[in-house]
């Protein structure tokens, strides 16, 4: 019996449920002290003084330093040079949040009252908040090496005027892509420990190769003795894939003051310190026919980029545009982006990455073509889909050849569970009455592209390389353990890769273990971003323990007599095909593995070893048809989804219930964006959702029931056939949920929402239309 | 999230917190359920030199018929007041509202005196308290005193309660089977009301509004209009009268005020039901 596509119970679950897992906070090595920031409480100042006189003199204080105590040191890797963050600001300020100084104390209770004992004198200048007044005429510059806030523009190569002049329609829509704190239940957390046989951090991060990669760059010293441990990561959703200050200052004070100094991120200072996602705003132009049909495209992304630009926030915009023609055939699409700074908190990756936007702009646009022409929804994405013949599908954009889907299909699927009639007739029925609360039915036909990736793909991220590694180890009892580059945060990689190799192997499932998050465990490694883990790490743990297993059939046919070729497993056991009865067991083999006088001619002891760096020609591209019905209180404005149906193309499916558990948690995080989720700045730059109070992140209870449903298109760049599902839902649902308020309040001429939908915002326009 | 320096004293009595505050003065603070307290010494928006700790005086927890009154301990939980078949019966409303605090963490650890005590607008018990004509009984030096749950909301986390008093029970009148309803909108389930409406009705009826002013918020006209058997569209044209409401990101006066007239007429209909 296959295990792949089997519901098999989570590995990981007995630990972290009974309060067994091991996060870094959690970890107090002997003598462990502790790291407080004090961060910036001003958008943008120049720094005239720190006191730090008062916070010295505290007992138990170990260190207090400022920018003039690393003045030599580079920046914080990320950034983009000129432009980067320093550890500690120098002089200037350019956030809320930064950091300004830190406190090592014997405690962390000692560290917080130091930190308040210091004095920082700002001489506050003007701040920009926002993209309009980073962009306004005569707005302050915050790099002055820019001479003004935009970072990088992409211009149209084309920007197809004749196509929509000719074009018998157009419509047009300005959409704000709200910022949001990616808000993991487990902040930014580390601990470093540089003694005299290296360095060794331990982080709560998504890629510790790539942060011993760069910390033994930074720092200059070698990597056999750097060392980087992420132990259980709780959450990340792309945050902990950022190199922050936190990470350098502890290794320093570490080596600085000789013991260990662990640093864990408040609440508080998650909320504006953690880097942000999404923060973008669209124009967007669409041509189209009487029938809906699609002639040309046009959009420009302005990305906010925060006050201080990195790699990966660079690259959302590239992602956008790419995506930007969603799962539709648009003859003629013209894409241009611009990266532009303000005072806030800088932003990077979050759950999507730049396709949750390109998705929501496309099929908003889908929905309004239909409001213009009179044409359903669900028929006009029919009348535009990329056909199901037509992969390999080449796009506009060169990242993007969209190598299988089943976009009709998907939708066709979709509608078996919605009664789609009979909405529309309650949803008329209902506007002819005014005590009914309104009705809106939202649909999103999606598409992500995910798997990261070809090669190339991460290296213009700043890694090493787009493989994953994937060792495969049989112990010599004849259990296995794999060693993952692909380090979880969440995702049951533990258990998923267990299943694939236990399918390779004919090695029971429970005497499988996976082993992550250690640079001195693990041979090499990339991570866990952009729903690569199964796509490329599975992948690579299936290549090598299928070469393992080939080798333990060329022991198992040597110590029966017989042909590897004839061999087969059941139950743990080799035997030639035909004749169980004689058989060698699973042990037996990995016994003799080890022992050179048993092993056939030409084999070495370790033949059951393999390690793979797992190459992957291209990236994946999962897709899904989603449905929202909510309803609209006509006297509070209060949205309530009454339904969510959604139906996912994730390829293979390895584990049906991790499958459904990211979607139902990428859907709650779409939702949380739709509904509830917004980071906001006042003009001068102070966050006004600065706590959970103001911040929404909804809870199981704030959330509707799913109804799932699964279609399966194969991932033709791998033997596993899994695209990914880490990111889907996030993707789907926003204009899932979007579309159905609008449609619910379409009959009033509402053409565009922009998120969170919030009950005000609903109570306006409904006012409005009185 | 890392409170500054305090001590912590114990409280043994009603009588030994009396004393301990007179020891301690103004830089005192007593601890009951500590769910609103804490939170604010985490942010270090409260910073006081010592905690009393009053949740080990049993004498405080408790819920009793007392002629025409139901009274209930200060430091009786919400929990405890949620699922007690006594206030079910004979404060409805009160039983109803208990379960509408928070979360259940947050119910199974606060009490009932120290969410009256704190006096917060957006809380949900002072409006229950508001709406049915509760009385607090306020212990000091010189012994017991009364007051009306009117007269004691003073202002925003500000209540009738004097350095070196405690709030020691809750005396209800009873509303054995009238009428009642709590209206509450949030965005979340377990968020404070953006607006809420504690009704009361039968033969002392009470109406109060949940964050619609700077304190706790008896709505007086409406009150009075109810209790001249006024109809319902007149109580909602007073519903709003006295009131102050907030601005901030979920609502402008205008739409509080506008909440607060649906709430109301929505609490009417539950009521009835």
């Amino acid at each position: 019996m296959s295990l792949v596509g089997a519901r098999v119970l989570r590995k990981e679950d007995p630990n972290l449920i009974t309060g067994n897992g091991q996060y870094v906070d959690d970890l107090q090595p002997a003598g462990c002290t502790s790291m407080v920031f004090v961060r910036s409480t001003e958008a943008h100042a120049k720094i005239r003084s720190i006191d730090t006189a008062e916070a010295l003199a505290l007992p138990g204080v170990l260190a207090v330093w400022t920018s003039a105590n690393i003045a030599q040191l580079a920046n914080c890797p990320g950034g983009l040079p000129g432009l980067d963050q320093p550890l500690l600001a120098k002089d200037i300020v350019r956030f809320v949040g930064e950091g300004v100084a830190v406190v090592v104390a014997t405690d962390r209770y000692i560290a917080a009252d130091a930190a308040e004992l210091i004095i920082v004198d700002y001489e506050p200048l003007p701040a920009v908040a926002s993209l309009s007044a980073a962009m306004a005429p005569g707005a302050v510059v915050l790099h002055e090496v820019l001479g003004g806030n935009t970072v990088h523009f992409q211009d149209f190569e084309n920007p197809l005027n004749e196509a929509f002049a000719a074009a018998p329609r157009t419509a047009s829509l300005h959409i704000v892509n709200n910022r949001c704190a990616p808000s993991p239940i487990e902040p930014n957390v580390c601990l470093a420990d540089w003694g005299r046989s290296g360095l060794t951090l331990w982080a709560a991060f998504q890629a510790p190769h790539h942060l011993r990669n760069t910390i033994a760059q930074y720092f200059g010293i070698p990597q056999d003795s750097t060392r980087v441990v992420a132990p259980d990561v709780g959450g990340g959703f792309g945050a902990k894939i950022n190199f922050v200050p936190e990470f350098f200052l502890t290794a320093l004070l570490s080596k600085e003051i000789g013991k260990p100094v662990k640093y864990t991120q408040t609440r508080s200072e998650c909320l504006v310190a953690m880097l942000h996602g999404r923060a973008q705003e669209h124009d967007a132009s669409v041509a189209f026919d009487n029938d809906g049909r699609i002639l040309a495209l046009k959009l420009t992304v302005t990305q906010d980029q925060g006050a201080y630009p990195n790699g990966t926030g660079m690259g959302l915009p590239v992602l956008t545009t790419a995506m930007a023609a969603g799962c539709y055939r648009i003859p003629a699409v013209a894409i241009s982006w611009r990266n532009v700074v303000t005072n806030t908190t800088p932003v990077a990756a979050y759950r999507g990455a730049g396709r949750p936007e390109a998705s929501f702009t496309i099929e908003r646009l889908i929905d309004l073509i239909a409001d213009e022409t009179g044409v359903d929804p669900v028929e006009v994405r029919r009348r535009n889909f990329i056909p199901v013949d037509a992969f390999p599908y080449a796009t506009h954009s060169p990242l993007a050849m969209y190598d299988s889907g089943n976009f009709a299909g998907a939708l066709d699927e979709l509608l078996k569970h919605v009664n789609y009639d009979e909405l529309k007739k309650e949803q008329e029925k209902r506007r002819q009455d005014p005590a009914a609360k309104l009705l809106g039915i939202g649909f999103a036909s999606w598409l992500e592209i995910a798997g990261f990736g070809p090669p190339g793909s991460l290296e213009a991220f700043g890694h090493l390389a787009s493989w994953e590694s994937a060792q495969v180890r049989i112990q010599p009892d004849g259990s296995a353990i794999i060693f993952t580059g692909a380090s979880p945060h969440g995702q049951g990689t533990v258990t998923t890769y267990a299943q694939i190799a236990a399918d390779e192997l004919g090695i029971d499932f429970d005497r499988i273990s996976v082993k992550h998050g250690d640079t001195a465990v693990v041979p090499q490694g990339i991570g866990t971003m952009g729903s690569r883990a199964v796509a490329v790490g599975g992948e690579g743990v299936k290549t090598a323990s299928g070469r393992v297993y080939e080798n333990a059939k060329r022991i198992a046919a040597h110590l029966l007599e017989a042909s590897a070729e004839d061999i087969i497993i059941e139950d743990e056991k080799f035997f030639v095909k035909g004749t169980p009865a004689r058989s060698v067991p699973w042990s037996e083999v990995a016994w003799k593995s080890f022992q050179p006088l048993e092993l056939p001619g030409g084999m070495e002891p370790g033949a059951l070893d393999s390690t793979v760096f797992q190459q992957v020609p291209n990236f994946s591209f999962p897709s899904g048809a989603y449905c929202c019905v909510v309803e609209i209180d006509r006297e509070t404005g209060g949205v309530n989804i009454v339904n969510m149906y959604l139906v996912d193309d994730c390829g293979t499916v390895i584990n049906p219930l991790l499958v459904e558990g990211q979607v139902h948690g990428g859907v709650a995080q779409g939702i949380a964006q739709a509904l509830y989720e917004h980071m906001l700045y006042d003009p001068s730059g102070v966050p006004r959702t600065s706590t959970f109070m103001d911040y929404l992140v909804p809870a199981a209870s704030d959330l509707p029931g799913y109804i799932t449903g699964r279609i399966n298109t194969p991932n033709p760049s791998n033997t596993l056939g899994a695209k990914g599902v880490g990111e889907s839902g996030s993707v789907g649902a926003p204009p899932a949920v979007v579309n159905a308020v609008v449609d619910a309040l379409s009959h009033l001429g509402v053409k565009h929402i922009d998120m969170p939908v919030t009950p005000i915002k609903v109570w306006n326009i409904l006012e409005g239309a009185k | 999230m890392i409170p500054a320096q305090f001590d912590y004293v114990e409280a043994t009595s009603v009588a030994d917190a009396i004393r301990l505050l007179a020891e301690h003065g103004d830089e005192a603070k007593l601890l009951a359920g500590g769910h609103s307290l804490i939170p604010l010494m985490k942010l270090r928006l409260v910073t006081p030199a010592t905690l009393i700790d009053v949740t080990h005086i049993k004498e405080l927890s408790y819920i009793k018929e007392d002629g025409n009154n139901i009274v209930i301990g200060a430091l009786t939980r919400h929990r405890d007041i949620e699922e007690s078949d006594l206030v079910k019966k004979h404060l409805p409303l009160v039983a109803h509202v208990a379960g509408e605090v928070g979360d259940p963490q947050v119910r199974n650890r606060g009490t009932i005196g120290g969410s009256l005590v704190h006096g917060d607008p957006a809380a949900d018990l002072p409006a229950a308290a508001l709406a049915t004509g509760a009385t607090m009984v306020i212990a000091g030096k010189n012994g017991e005193r009364r007051i009306s749950a009117q007269d004691f909301f003073v202002d925003f986390l500000e209540t009738d309660v004097q350095p070196g008093e405690i709030l020691v029970a809750i005396e209800f009148p009873k509303h054995t089977d009238a009428g009642w309803a709590y209206e509450k909108f949030v965005r979340r389930a377990m968020d404070y009301s953006i607006v809420g409406v504690a009704l009361q009705l039968g033969a002392k009826p009470g109406v109060a509004l949940v964050n619609m002013s700077n304190k706790p918020h008896l709505a007086v006209s409406a009150s009075q209009a109810i209790g001249k058997g006024a109809a319902i569209a007149d109580v909602l044209a007073v519903i709003n009268d006295d009131t102050n409401p907030p601005e901030d990101l979920n609502a402008t006066v205008e739409y509080r005020q506008h909440l607060a007239r649906v709430l109301t007429q929505r609490a009417f209909a539950t009521a009835s039901k």
